[in-house]
This record gives structure tokens, sequence and C-alpha cells, in this order.
């Protein structure tokens, strides 16, 4: 009979960036269950909304999470903006797209580069990262902020881009694609990255859904559930369809990624190549009086961006429900019946954002 | 795509059978927000469903009053055990048999229901 035993996983762990910790139940080296721990780094920004102006409160926002900083800041700025009725102009929905599909692009470089190293697969990493300081870069020269940018603000945003830079975003679109291929191919085809992901952490439609599952964990399943798919923002006018795998493993998610990057690509180009010219904000006066539920699609899903005003400048209640909160219950049921020694890479495929997951 | 997104009051006594008829129809749960009413004596419950194919959002309101309970949905979507949890520890909400309970410790805070607000 095998025998049971319990072994601790993080909150420090050599493949974990953020602290989360998980118990799991073991029956010689397969895991039976797992029971996950959060709460290490719980910093209560909800409940600030009472006490900050909704126009100040962008700002903390963005920074739940310095990878989704800009997503945030949108997330929020669009509900608000849905609940007082304000049109936001077209070139600030642009810009924002730009921002969103660049911030999308750094946040999935990361990932790999986390998942190459945990992995061991060194040389993989550091083209990852090398390749996420163009985006880093791209950031600096149009923010001045290389993650959190703080150019987002209720009726629009704060600073334009000129066509000057403009164009050097899309020079560095076209260099990104050319240096994204080898490392695309060696993500799809290498046999050691293969051996690792395939056939791992299985996950079929119906039990992505059911476990609430979002994002590229979703689509990795074959679900095409993309909240871009809405057209806020930008999206309405550019040509997107989500991009799905259907395998339902880690090496199906972590195609996903890879092809969401080359999405991006062409979102950026194409936003670029539509964006008109205008003011890039609005004044808002008034105080939001009313409620709603925004969803936008962030790097690692759909995020739910909850605003209730009660007419005064402080909101009644901000709910920033984060992809990776919903994607916790179908990792627990993913690590059932996977190998001690695969912990490390299942729980990365999720991408786990702890940082935004605790707010 | 239009973005249709709604919001349902319900009643204690539909709120179960609307979670087992939404379970039943394959809707996947997007999230639970609790809000704190009437001086903190009492809560807005929303419970939100993406019916995922043609994007359509639903959110399912009960009300609670001062003392009142609601039962865990987790015996129906066991995804929910995250954000029961945080709304009982973080707003006091009374939720019985979530499956995990954490106990009022999922986030390791001393004060009880920090985020309830006060009268």
């Amino acid at each position: 009979m095998a025998k049971r035993s319990i072994v601790p996983f993080g909150p420090q762990h050599p493949v974990l960036p953020e602290p989360v910790h998980l118990d799991l139940i073991l029956e010689d080296e397969t895991v039976v269950g797992a029971v996950p721990s959060i709460g290490f780094i719980h910093r209560g920004l909800e409940k600030l909304v009472e006490k900050k102006d909704y126009k100040q409160y962008v700002y903390i926002a963005e920074r739940v999470c310095g990878i989704c900083s800009v997503g945030h800041g949108i997330g929020y700025c669009e509900a608000v903006e849905k609940v007082m009725d304000v049109e936001v102009p077209t070139r600030a929905d642009y810009l924002r797209t730009i921002w969103m599909e660049l911030s999308r692009l750094h946040s999935h470089l990361l990932w790999l580069g986390l998942l190459a190293d945990a992995m061991g697969f060194e040389s993989l990493f550091m083209d990852s990262w090398r390749i996420r300081e163009k985006i880093l870069d791209m950031f600096e020269k149009t923010t001045g902020s290389r993650l959190i940018l703080s150019v987002v603000c209720v009726g629009g945003v704060l600073k334009d881009v000129d066509s000057g830079m403009l164009n050097e975003i899309l020079r560095v679109t076209e260099e990104l694609k050319k240096e994204m291929k080898p490392v695309i191919d060696t993500f799809l085809n290498d046999y050691t990255v293969q051996s690792r992901l395939k056939g791992l952490g299985v996950m079929t439609r119906d039990q992505a859904v059911s476990a609430g599952a979002v994002g590229p964990m979703l689509r990795g399943s074959g679900e095409p559930y993309d909240v871009r798919a809405l057209g806020y923002a930008a999206y309405k006018d550019l040509t997107f369809e989500p991009v799905t795998a259907q395998a339902g493993d880690a090496y199906a998610r972590c195609e996903v990624r890879l092809k969401e990057i080359l999405q991006s690509l062409d979102l950026l180009r194409e936003a670029i190549e539509k964006i008109p010219e205008g003011p890039i904000s609005v004044p808002v006066k008034g105080n939001p009086s009313g409620e709603y539920f925004m969803r936008i699609e962030q790097p690692r899903g759909e995020a739910i961006y909850y605003v209730k005003g009660n007419g005064t400048k402080f909101l009644d209640r901000f709910r920033l429900r984060t992809p990776t909160t919903s994607n916790i219950p179908p990792m627990v049921d993913m690590l059932k019946g996977c190998q001690m020694a695969d912990v490390p890479v299942l729980i990365l495929t999720i991408d786990p954002c702890v940082s935004c997951t605790e707010r | 795509m239009e973005d249709r997104n709604e919001i349902r009051k319900i009643t204690m006594a539909q709120f179960f059978p609307y979670i087992v008829r939404m379970k039943e129809e394959n809707w996947r749960l997007v999230q639970i927000c609790a809000v704190s009413v009437d001086d903190g004596k009492g809560y807005e419950m929303s419970y939100t469903f993406c019916n995922d194919p043609d994007y359509h959002m639903i959110t399912l309101r009960v009300e609670l009053g001062e003392g009142e309970e609601i039962a865990s949905i987790t015996q129906i979507y066991p995804c929910a055990f995250i954000q029961e949890n945080e709304a009982a520890e973080l707003f006091g909400v009374k939720i019985n048999h979530i499956n995990v309970d954490y106990q009022n410790k999922l986030y390791r805070i001393d004060v009880a229901a920090p985020f309830r607000k006060k009268g």
C-alpha cells in the first residue's frame, strides 16, 4: 500500500516569484490532493477606495500589481466611465489598447522565461527576458516608466504618443517578430520542452469551465473565450479572434501564450496604423452614482472590476477579481494525479500572480 | 459583439434553485462579491456567471439582513471556496458549509471583518 504523506510547497520556492503555499498530499511520489494557502502579502487595497477620491484611486488600482499594472488602471477607469456614462476619445481608446498589448507581451515573455528557468533551460530563459527588455524600453520611451505606467485616467489617458514614437514601436514589433521566431520554435518543438509539458496537467474543456478557469488556462482547453472579443477600448476596430489549443495540457497553455505574443504584435501594428488624431481625454465632472461589473482580458485572463458609487467622490465598493483567483481552483484539480517533480512546472502553467490575487 | 451584462435581484428562497440551474446550464462562475450595506448591518452578495459561447454575463444579487446567513455554493461550484472564504473573512458574511473552510484564516488577518462598514 502506498505511503501517504504531506509535503509543504512554498511559500518560498525557486520557481515562485511570489509567495503561495500548498500542502501537497502525496501517495509515494503521486499527488492525490493539494490545499492552497495564500495571505502572505494581503494589503487590503480594495478598502482604500473608501478613503481616496475616485480619480486618485486609479493610482492605487495600478499598484495592485507591477506586471498587470496598466490593465488594472484601464479596467478600473472603464468601470467608472460606464457608471458615469463618460465617452472616452477614440485616440485614448487606441493608446490604452497599445499599452495593454505591450503589457501582454511583457507579461507573456516574463512567464516564458520563468517556465524555461523552471525546466532548467537557462539559455531560453535569458533569451525570453532579453526580448522582454525591449518592451520595457518601449514603456519607458512612451510613458517615462518601465512597469507602473500611470498614464490612464478617468476620461482618457494622461500622455499622448507622437507619430515618431508610434513608428518606433512599429519598428520594434517587426524586430520582435524576427527575434521571437527561434524562441517560439524552441518552445514548441524542442524535445526537452515537449517531454516536460506534453500530457501534463490535462484539463478537458468541460473541466476547465466547471472549475472556473480563465485566460490561457481556459483557451488551452479549447474554450474560445477572450474578453477582447467584446470590443472594449479599441478592440472593436481591430481584427481579433481568440487563440485556442485543444490538448488542455501544460504544452497547450504554453502554445496559447506563444501564439498570443504573435497576435499582440499584429494587434499593435493594426492599432498604430488605425489610430486617429484627436484629443486624449475628456473632462469628467460630478461623482459616480450606480454600479457596474467591467471585464477586461488581462494577460493571465479575464479580470472583473466592480465599482459601486454613491454620488460622492468616494466609492462605496471596488472589487477586483483577478485571473489568478479564478485559476487557483483548477490548478488544485490539475495537480491531482501528477508526480511531485512536475508540481513546480504545473503551478507555473497557470502563471500565478499572487500580488494581484491578494490585493 | 454586444456586451450583455445584467444584474438580477433574487430572494433567498430563489438563491439555491438559481445556482443549481446555472450549473446545469453550464454557466461558469466568474466572481463572488460582498458589499457591506446599512452601516455594516447587512450585505449585498453578488454571484456572477458567464455563458462563455455568447459572453452573456449575469450577476445574481441576494440581500442579507442583520445576522442572516447564506449557504455556501461550494457543493455546486467547488471553485467558489476561495471567494467565499474571502467574503467571510473580510466582511464577516456568515456562509455555512464552505468546502474548504479556512475559518477566517485565508488572509491571516488579526482584525475581525476589516472590510465591514462601521456604523
